[in-house]
């Protein structure tokens, strides 16, 4: 029952957002509003149902399997389905920015309104797969299937030059899916185990580990695969400008959810299943990472333009969450899994904004903006409550997981001095954020657009509820993180809670190389 | 002695099943039955015979089709000795029996909108149409080196007259004559091949020779004792030659862009499909059966081949405009894809599978394509450039769909059908431990998406003017929007083909 309320999860949004395609914009102009608002609103009632189903009694592990043949069983493909503590989360990130973007959607007056909102409920049904799947070959699909939606909308409802930016940002990502495609075709032939399911893989693995080459070369292919797809520098730079030229609900779909899937790929299944080949390669890990923050974090102090800000800033914080895997330790994975579900509201939460704010204004340039305060104050309110979140203050998810990260750090003696670094991103982050403040909510209002729309300077009803639903939940969990962490630590501890002990051997045993050379 | 040979030939005139043939001789028979209508009907009632016709071509196609598959029993003999050896069958030469009538199905329907459009002899293009497709079904079920020679005659000769079918268009001469004179070329080096091997392989001075050197099961035995002969090595070498110009792969790529562009656009679609198919089958044929002991040889030959073929059809298919070469160009690297699976069928026989997944979608997603073309195309369809795309979903969001369906299962984007292609040849590419070469095709794959979203892109780009909307038939609605169901349908739930493979 539960099972088939999860693949309903993904089946819903399907169906409606293909329906909306399909059904004549006549017939459909009264409809469409209730159908895409009913195929959004039951993957988020379900996530929260399966969320409060969800038995913590248990050993960790999948929950709700489902499993349906779809034909290429020979390979050992099957649609495989289920959560764990780590997906659960992100399972919910997405049911609930997809419910907000969607709902904000609505009221964007878009031409071809329906073709953007069945675009949009196709990509929520591939993130609702993406995060649910056990088979990594529906992992990997369900992500291109949430990919090729955010293609079209940039090329069609994108801001300038966005054919060319949908173009590169489209070869940026193939490049990313495929490379990360070959790694997860080489685990499954190297592991013998003949199957795509992560957990027939990860006994396999466990009773026959590969060699340490092999490994390392495949985590190289999953980590830059995947890393390209999270924007890791330096394969970050189609990140701002594609969402800078996305529309907004695109935009929160694609940066608060879809781009958390390289993450959790490598939280999931790349680490856990290959920690020689982690290790190996964790100084990139941490190198690339403080670039992310340091390098980006700098590039983002100097952008003028609102959305390209935000962009940027979403890149740099990914780093924080890279630096988080290069831990090894159950306390990292659990503050990457924190950042990624926190990141996920708040950069959502921030694009949402950024289009109201654009809507006031007519311009992104931040210069030209001034005195949202007085123009718009419940809009000024929520925008400095996202900044806020956005750049680590207490209270909100962001700050926990970022401040989990930096301890789970600074047990690693070795590590210390990346704690120096990357604290200087707190700074940069300050910076640019309060400066963003002052820029856009103080200083004297600049004249409205246009004298007779006076009545729609503060935020509507379409923009309030979404927001208050993206801000509410960012500081649920940033006062109670325990709805969360109780889930995931059972598994957490079970994908990670080996491998400290195993990096630990290994260390000693470089140790000891090291005092008998 | 002269027992001997009497009983040889009554062994031979006994293994004459000609109902095992049945389908292809009532291919042939239809085609003349198409001439016949010409010689008797009226001229003034042209437009209605020529529907007739298309009719008649269609249903009949159908009808063999369906009689290939009901009575598979007796038209596919699996291990018995037919025609004194001359043809051999299989479950594979089966499937590719289907294939090649359903690729003839298709292009005849593309030559009933193109030839109308074009005002050009209907029931000529109708007959070689078939020809080819009865020549090609014959090809790859031959076991023997002379019947292997004459059926592949046979299409070629039918694509001699068809790529110039245009007669009145200087494009569709030129590429006809650039085909003929390089098809007689392939053809010249084939038969070269075929004579070395057949000639060495009568030698009694070399360990097992035959008298029955044109004979596949004879052939692979001799080569097996005789792997390192410098003149069986040539034979074969130009053997795959003649083949690798069929398939389009490197270095007898050079005909293609010309040709494609020239030849009207059935044909085109013809050669893109159906002759690839027909090399990628019989080569996979031949280094499964004779060449089989050559494996450690040719390798390394065909990954270079595959390696340049892959490059070369993306990088210089990323820089065309104009859609006919494209498609070309972006062929003869789907034919380098395609390669890499012949490789991996040396070492995994399980390959095939791929390889025929593959086909069978590059020839629904090629048919959308093709189809599109002759859509839009008003009077030159060999200058038809991508800018006359521009606008198109917004002109007609049914062709929009059809294009953006064809041209992304082409470019392998998941949930349609061409990625699940791409993904089992991968796969395969993996089990033969292709490394080289799976990282060659991802370049490939990477480039490919440039040029096939570029095309896509101006589908969906807003019309700059107010042209009129494209108007498309009711029944091309349902047979293209069958097709594009069928695209999705196997990218979602690859294994319905997949189980009708196996």
């Amino acid at each position: 029952m539960d099972s088939q309320l999860l693949f309903s999860a993904i089946w819903v949004p399907f169906i409606f957002g293909s329906s909306l395609a399909l059904i004549p914009s006549k017939v459909g102009s009264k409809a469409y509003k209730w159908i895409s608002l009913a195929g959004c609103l039951w993957p988020f009632l379900v996530a929260w149902y399966l969320f409060f189903q969800f038995e913590d009694g248990l050993q960790g592990g999948y929950q709700f399997e489902f499993l349906q043949s779809t034909g290429l069983d020979s390979l050992g493909i099957y649609l495989h389905l289920g959560l764990n503590g780590i997906s659960l989360p992100l399972f919910i990130l997405a049911a609930t920015v997809g419910l907000a973007a969607i709902f904000y959607a609505l009221h964007s007056h878009a031409d071809r309104i329906q073709l953007y909102l069945s675009l949009l409920l196709i990509m929520l049904s591939g993130l609702m797969g993406t995060f649910s799947s056990i088979d990594l070959f529906f992992f990997y699909f369900f992500h291109e299937f949430a990919l090729i939606p955010s293609f079209i909308m940039i090329m069609i409802w994108g801001g300038v030059a966005r054919y060319a930016i949908a173009l590169e940002m489209t070869i940026y990502l193939t490049l990313g899916a495929l490379l990360s495609l070959v790694g997860l075709i080489a685990l499954y032939q190297q592991s013998g185990a003949d199957t795509f399911s992560m957990l027939a893989l990860s006994n396999a693995l466990a009773e026959r580990p590969l060699t340490e080459t092999i490994e390392s070369n495949i985590f190289a292919l999953l980590f830059f695969g995947l890393g390209i797809l999270v924007s890791l520098f330096p394969f970050h730079s189609w990140a701002p400008k594609g969402y800078a030229a996305a529309p907004s609900s695109a935009a929160m779909l694609h940066a608060g959810v879809l781009k958390k899937f390289g993450l959790y790929g490598l939280l999931q299944i790349a680490i856990p299943l290959l920690p020689m080949g982690a290790f190996a390669w964790s100084p990139w890990l941490i190198t690339l990472g403080l670039c992310n923050i340091v390098i980006i974090g700098l590039v983002t102090m100097a952008q003028k333009d609102l959305k390209q800000m935000i962009s940027y800033s979403s890149v740099m914080h990914m780093g924080y969450a890279f630096l988080g895997l290069a831990t090894f330790s159950v306390l990292g994975a659990g503050g990457v899994l924190l950042l990624l579900v926190a990141h996920g509201l708040s950069v959502a939460l921030l694009f949402m904004l950024s289009t109201s704010i654009y809507k006031r204004f007519a311009t992104f340039d931040m210069s030209e903006m001034g005195g949202l305060g007085k123009i718009a104050p419940n809009l000024s309110v929520f925008f400095v409550l996202a900044i806020m979140a956005s750049i680590g203050l207490p209270g909100f998810a962001n700050f926990l997981g970022e401040f989990v990260i930096f301890a789970a750090i600074a047990e690693h003696e070795s590590l210390r001095w990346v704690l120096f670094v990357s604290a200087l991103g707190i700074m940069i982050s300050a910076i640019y954020g309060l400066r963003s403040i002052g820029n856009v909510v103080f200083g004297t209002p600049v004249k409205c657009n246009s004298e007779e729309e006076v009545e729609l300077n503060d935020m509507k009803m379409f923009e309030k509820l979404p927001a208050l639903l993206l801000l509410g939940s960012l500081m649920i969990i940033g006062i109670f993180p325990k709805l969360f962490s109780d889930k995931a630590n059972r598994d957490l501890m079970h994908l990670y809670g080996d491998q400290e002990m195993v990096l630990e051997e290994i260390s000693r045993s470089d140790e000891n190389q090291n005092l008998n050379d | 002695m002269t027992n001997g040979i009497t009983s040889f030939l009554q062994e031979l005139s006994l293994s004459n099943q000609w109902l095992v043939l049945l389908p292809e001789i009532s291919l042939a028979l239809l085609s003349l039955v198409l001439l016949g209508f010409d010689l008797f009907g009226k001229a003034s009632r042209q437009a209605v015979l020529d529907e007739f016709k298309f009719r008649i071509s269609l249903m009949g196609q159908l009808a063999i089709l369906a009689l290939l598959i009901i009575g598979r029993e007796s038209f596919n003999q699996s291990g018995s000795f037919l025609f004194g050896g001359l043809v051999e069958q299989s479950d594979q030469t089966f499937l590719m029996r289907c294939f090649f009538i359903l690729g003839s199905i298709f292009v005849t329907v593309l030559a009933s909108r193109f030839l109308s459009k074009a005002n050009l002899p209907k029931a000529e293009y109708y007959h070689l149409c078939l020809l080819a497709c009865a020549g090609f079904m014959l090809l790859v079920q031959s076991a023997q080196f002379v019947l292997f020679f004459v059926s592949l005659e046979l299409v070629t000769i039918a694509f001699y007259i068809l790529v110039a079918f245009n007669r009145t268009n200087a494009l569709s001469l030129e590429a006809g004559l650039k085909y003929l004179t390089l098809g007689a070329l392939s053809s010249a080096f084939l038969l070269f091949g075929i004579v070395l091997l057949y000639g060495i392989s009568g030698n009694p001075n070399l360990e097992g020779y035959t008298s029955l050197g044109f004979q596949f099961s004879q052939l692979q035995e001799f080569i097996h004792l005789n792997a390192d002969n410098t003149i069986v090595r040539v034979g074969a070498l130009m053997v795959i030659a003649g083949i690798c110009f069929k398939l389009g792969a490197f270095p007898f790529q050079i005909w293609i862009p010309d040709v494609y562009q020239g030849a009207p656009t059935p044909t085109t679609a013809f050669l893109a499909t159906s002759s690839k198919a027909a090399g990628v089958f019989v080569l996979i044929q031949l280094l499964q059966g004779p060449f089989l002991a050559l494996s450690e040889f040719l390798i390394p030959i065909l990954s270079i081949i595959c390696t340049i073929t892959i490059l070369y059809g993306n990088i210089a298919a990323s820089g065309q405009s104009n859609v006919k070469r494209l498609l070309g160009l972006s062929g003869i690297s789907h034919a380098g894809y395609l390669l890499m699976g012949i490789i991996a069928s040396f070492l995994i026989p399980e390959s095939f599978v791929a390889v025929f997944f593959y086909l069978c979608l590059y020839l629904l997603s090629s048919f959308l394509v093709f189809g599109l073309l002759i859509q839009i195309s008003q009077e030159e369809e060999g200058q038809l450039e991508i800018g006359a795309f521009r606008g198109l979903y917004s002109k007609n969001a049914f062709l929009g769909t059809m294009g953006i369906i064809g041209l992304g299962s082409l470019a392998g984007i998941p949930p349609l059908g061409g990625f699940i292609g791409k993904l089992l040849l991968l796969n395969v590419a993996f089990q033969a431990e292709l490394y080289w070469l799976i990282g060659v095709a991802l370049v490939g794959i990477v480039i490919s998406i440039y040029y096939y979203f570029g095309w896509i892109r101006a589908m969906l780009t807003e019309q700059e003017s107010e042209e009129k909307a494209i108007a498309i038939s009711f029944e091309d609605r349902i047979i293209y929007g069958f097709i594009i169901a069928l695209i999705v349908l196997l990218g979602l739930i690859p294994g319905i083909l997949i189980s009708i493979i196996q």
